[in-house]
């Protein structure tokens, strides 16, 4: 039994900001209160006042690299900088080692989570068979091991015919594909977004139309099946407008976005950054602002952060050797809430992108909402509190961040996952083992 | 003025008086060269190391002489590969030669940024030879030297530069070295092969080398490069030579004066003309002295001077 | 007990001019009679302070003796013993000279005369540009503290000093206004 007392309560699912208490019991939301506080609680008690309480937050685009790079990262170090960072859930890519092509390697994830996980995993399993991009998966056999979408992420499917056939072969079965849109011949063995900054430092630059043309591609085949489609990463302007055509048009279609797109931009390269370097690269100004007004007009469902742990080495070398990503479970959320200075986003919208749309887009029952009767999975948000992103902060096994050394305002007071205490930073109040 | 750097990466952030300061280093060095024992003892003592990752004969030539005219011990380093993937990393070789108590590295190599990457990681001076696209800081300095001595003056001339803009770090350190001192640059070549983006420059950016050449003092040609034609930039050596080579004909609308430059080695007749390439407005050779002349300079600028005392 | 505030610092003229110029008369003299004449003489200055006076004596002997003598210049900085040590970038000057000096006998001609070094390296550097049949020195003033063995075979002035003492040769502007300063550095500074 947890009680979580006194708490702005932001659940867009069912409706409700206010203030209230919120119970759960045996890994369930049992009720939610208004008024005094229950006296006496046969249970932990949480006090959330001045903070926010929230369905835990899920993040949909994250690479625990287990199995196959676990220097790098894996699913106990990955979920425990997850739980930091505020999530109860999160859903991991397919690009390990061996790729996640078979239902063993699902139930691997799936199993391994359960015994070491900080949070709830849910692998997202590959398009094509060893991500070649040749041959479709098993879907079927990897949605019964446990897979809850499916995605080449970290390549694009390159063959169209390919992507139609898929798609269409899973659309009476309702799965949904996530597409990393990139048409890598056109982005032509580009390291950085080809703008002035990659002209000034002598970097090949990758066009936005690389992504743009890919993205159009996507929408027009969804459209032509029928069936439903995920834009994952979109950092272009083009791509922020093709998906609000593609929503007015009445296609089932969704996007995401990451916090490094309406944070940074291509300036971030000066000096030749390798924490700069990530694909889709950083764009350019208007992009940004892009990405920005897709978040406000509700065009973008989702913020998931593209969570790519590197080990040191392949960062520290000439940028165009570098790998391509940056981590983010921990930065996510306080980047997230600087989208409400200036009334630009509402919090009761941040929620929908950090919670809310996420389970929805992966039709996750029970899980992004606090609704009686929903999972115990909460998160605790303290909004004010100012605090620096230091190294020592850092949970992942990889340091390969851009916001080393930024001062950020609010993060996770705490992380509940199925009812059990993850993460907190709250005083008097202890992580249940 | 006083000599602070420890490294030459670029020109980017050279100011005049110091691109200056340079060339009449490189002066008095260019006075050694003409005397019968071609030798000073300047560098006695000190270790040049050439590492060099991409093939490049001429430069390498031109930076060994600098260096046993000063009297250095240079020596050698070349490689092949530069990916993580493939053997030593570049930071892993670097420090073993390190290790081996250089005092001035000169780096070439097919990534931009590797020279200021290894400058954050190695504690002896860096010259740069040359890094992917980004700069050759030699390079416009002994274009910047090689104009001065025909010309007398930078300022106010018309210089066009004609090829494979994109690609050519060449372009980017003649931009601050000349750009900077006042000529007016106009960079031509297949549309494909010369950015938009360079107009924020103040180079004028044209297809037309009629336009480019015409009143020109100045003329820079850029070998065109045929490794890189992975996917073509444009259809053939053929057409390039059609549109963007110069010849009697498209030299003709030039001053009558105006000189003929190039970094080397030259394609000829596909950019330029096999006559031009020899006749009495070309200062091909002259770049090349101008070039020991300013590796001199700097080689001796940097292992002297108040940054190693301090 | 530190000192608080500044000495005074001396500066005492040791040649005004006129006092420049009759020494010049005079060691031209002596170059002439050591020499028996202008034959197979030439100058060479040592930037930058030696050449104006090498212009000087070359233009006095052209008086004297009717001869003009081949004059040149040699900047010792690619020859310094010091290059790294200097503390201070030395900024190059030019080297010239324009004439054969194979069998001649060459008159080095300098400012000041102190540790020698100086010398030496001008020595190296003429000794790379041929095989002269003598090397003598000339110099306006020599202050002593020599740190190697070099002496001056023509000397303008001996002034004793104290190595916290500076020569200064100012040679700018037309030879009257020339002057030779003796200065003294303040002592303590910078405890």
């Amino acid at each position: 039994m947890l009680l979580i007392k006194g708490g702005r309560v932001i659940d867009p699912a069912s409706g409700r900001d206010e203030i209230g208490h919120l119970v759960l019991e045996d890994g369930k939301v049992r009720e939610f209160l208004t008024g005094e506080a229950p006296a006496r609680f046969q249970g932990k008690v949480i006090s959330a006042v001045g903070k926010w309480v929230v369905p835990g937050l899920i993040d949909m685009h994250v690479h625990l690299r287990d199995p196959g790079y676990e220097w790098k990262e894996d699913i106990s170090t990955g979920t425990r900088a997850a739980a930091a960072g505020g999530f109860t859930s999160v859903a991991c890519m397919a690009n390990t080692n061996p790729v996640n092509d078979s239902p063993e390697v699902t139930r691997h994830i799936i199993e391994k989570a359960h015994r070491e996980g900080y949070a709830n995993v849910f692998p997202v399993a590959a398009v094509t068979r060893g991500l070649e991009g040749k041959e479709m998966a098993d879907f079927s056999e990897l949605a019964d091991a446990g897979a809850v979408a499916f995605s080449d992420d970290g390549k694009p499917v390159e063959n169209s015919l390919l992507l139609r056939r898929a798609m269409e072969y899973v659309r009476p079965f309702g799965y949904l594909i996530l597409s990393h849109a990139e048409d890598s011949v056109l982005a032509g063995g580009g390291a950085a977004h080809e703008g002035w900054t990659a002209r000034k430092l002598g970097i090949p630059g990758i066009p936005s139309v690389a992504e743009e043309v890919a993205i159009a591609r996507d929408i027009l085949i969804a459209r032509q099946v029928g069936g439903k489609l995920h834009i994952q990463h979109i950092s272009t302007r083009m791509g922020v407008d093709l998906l609000r055509m593609a929503r007015r048009a009445g296609l089932d279609v969704t996007g995401e976005t990451a916090p490094q797109y309406f944070t940074l931009t291509d300036a971030a390269l000066e000096g030749y950054d390798t924490n700069a370097k990530m694909n889709p690269p950083l764009r350019g100004e208007e992009d940004r602002m892009a990405i920005l007004e897709g978040i406000q007009d509700g065009t973008i469902d989702a913020i998931a952060c593209d969570h790519a742990p590197h080990e040191a080495y392949v960062k520290k070398c000439e940028f165009a050797a570098a790998a391509n990503g940056i981590i983010g479970l921990q930065t996510s959320l306080p980047l997230s809430l600087s989208l409400l200075a200036g009334g630009k986003v509402a919090p009761a919208r941040l929620v929908e992108l950090l919670s809310a749309g996420p389970a929805r887009i992966l039709c996750l029952r029970g899980k992004g909402t606090l609704a009686a009767g929903a999972d115990a999975d909460v998160t605790v948000i303290d909004p004010e509190v100012e605090w620096e992103f230091g190294p020592s902060d850092v949970l992942s096994k990889s340091m390969n961040s851009p916001f080393l050394g930024w001062k950020m305002r609010g993060r996770a007071a705490a992380t509940i996952c199925g009812g059990r205490i993850r993460h907190v930073t709250i005083a008097g109040v202890t992580a249940d083992a | 003025m006083e000599w602070h750097r420890r490294n030459v990466l670029g020109l980017s952030d050279f100011h005049p008086e110091e691109m200056e300061f340079v060339i009449d280093t490189a002066r008095s060095m260019e006075e050694v060269l003409t005397r019968d024992i071609k030798k000073v003892p300047a560098l006695r003592g000190k270790t040049v190391v050439n590492l060099f990752f991409e093939a490049s004969t001429r430069t390498r030539t031109s930076f060994e002489i600098a260096g046993k005219r000063l009297s250095a011990d240079v020596v050698n380093f070349s490689s092949g590969t530069s990916s993580v993937t493939k053997g030593e990393t570049l930071l892993d070789t670097a420090r073993n030669i390190e290790a081996m108590k250089p005092n001035i590295l000169v780096v070439r190599h097919s990534a931009s940024g590797a020279a200021l990457f290894l400058s954050r990681h190695v504690s002896c001076s860096i010259i740069n030879a040359g890094d992917g696209a980004n700069e050759h800081p030699t390079q416009g300095l002994l274009d910047l030297y090689t104009i001065l001595k025909v010309k007398g003056k930078i300022a106010g001339l018309k210089i066009a530069i004609v090829g494979d803009i994109l690609h050519s770090r060449v372009v980017r350190s003649d931009l601050h070295s000349l750009g900077r001192m006042g000529a007016k640059l106009w960079l031509c070549g297949p549309a494909p092969l010369v950015p938009r983006e360079m107009e924020r420059t103040g180079a004028v950016v044209t297809s037309d080398i009629r336009e480019a050449v015409r009143g020109a003092d100045v003329i820079i040609m850029l070998r065109i490069q045929l490794e890189r034609q992975k996917t073509a930039y444009f259809p053939s050596l053929r057409e390039y030579s059609r549109r963007f080579g110069l010849n009697r004909d498209v030299f003709s609308l030039a001053k009558d004066d105006a000189v003929i430059m190039h970094p080397g080695p030259i394609n000829r007749g596909v950019e330029l003309s096999d006559e031009l390439a020899d006749c009495e407005h070309s200062l091909v050779l002259r770049q090349v002295e101008s070039g020991v002349a300013v590796r001199m300079a700097l080689l001796y600028l940097l292992a002297g001077g108040s940054h190693v005392a301090h | 007990m530190k000192k608080i505030g500044m000495k005074k610092t001396g500066m005492k003229t040791l040649l005004d001019g006129k006092g420049v110029e009759r020494v010049l008369s005079r060691l031209t003299h002596e170059i002439i009679e050591k020499n028996k004449g202008a034959g197979q003489i030439v100058l060479v200055g040592i930037a930058s302070g030696g050449i104006p006076l090498s212009q000087v004596i070359r233009r006095k002997i052209q008086v004297i003796e009717g001869v003009d003598v081949p004059t040149g210049f040699v900047d010792i900085s690619l020859y310094r013993d010091d290059l790294a040590r200097a503390g201070y970038q030395v900024r190059m000057k030019r080297t010239e000279i324009p004439f054969s000096i194979d069998d001649k006998k060459v008159i080095l001609v300098d400012d000041v005369l102190y540790t020698g070094r100086t010398i030496r390296s001008a020595m190296d550097a003429l000794i790379d540009f041929g095989r002269p049949r003598n090397i003598q020195l000339a110099v306006l003033i020599d202050r002593g503290h020599r740190e190697l063995p070099i002496r001056a075979d023509f000397v303008g002035r001996n002034v004793p000093t104290s190595r916290s003492e500076t020569v200064l040769v100012r040679v700018e502007g037309t030879p009257e206004e020339w002057t030779v300063l003796l200065k003294e550095d303040p002592p303590g500074k910078g405890e």
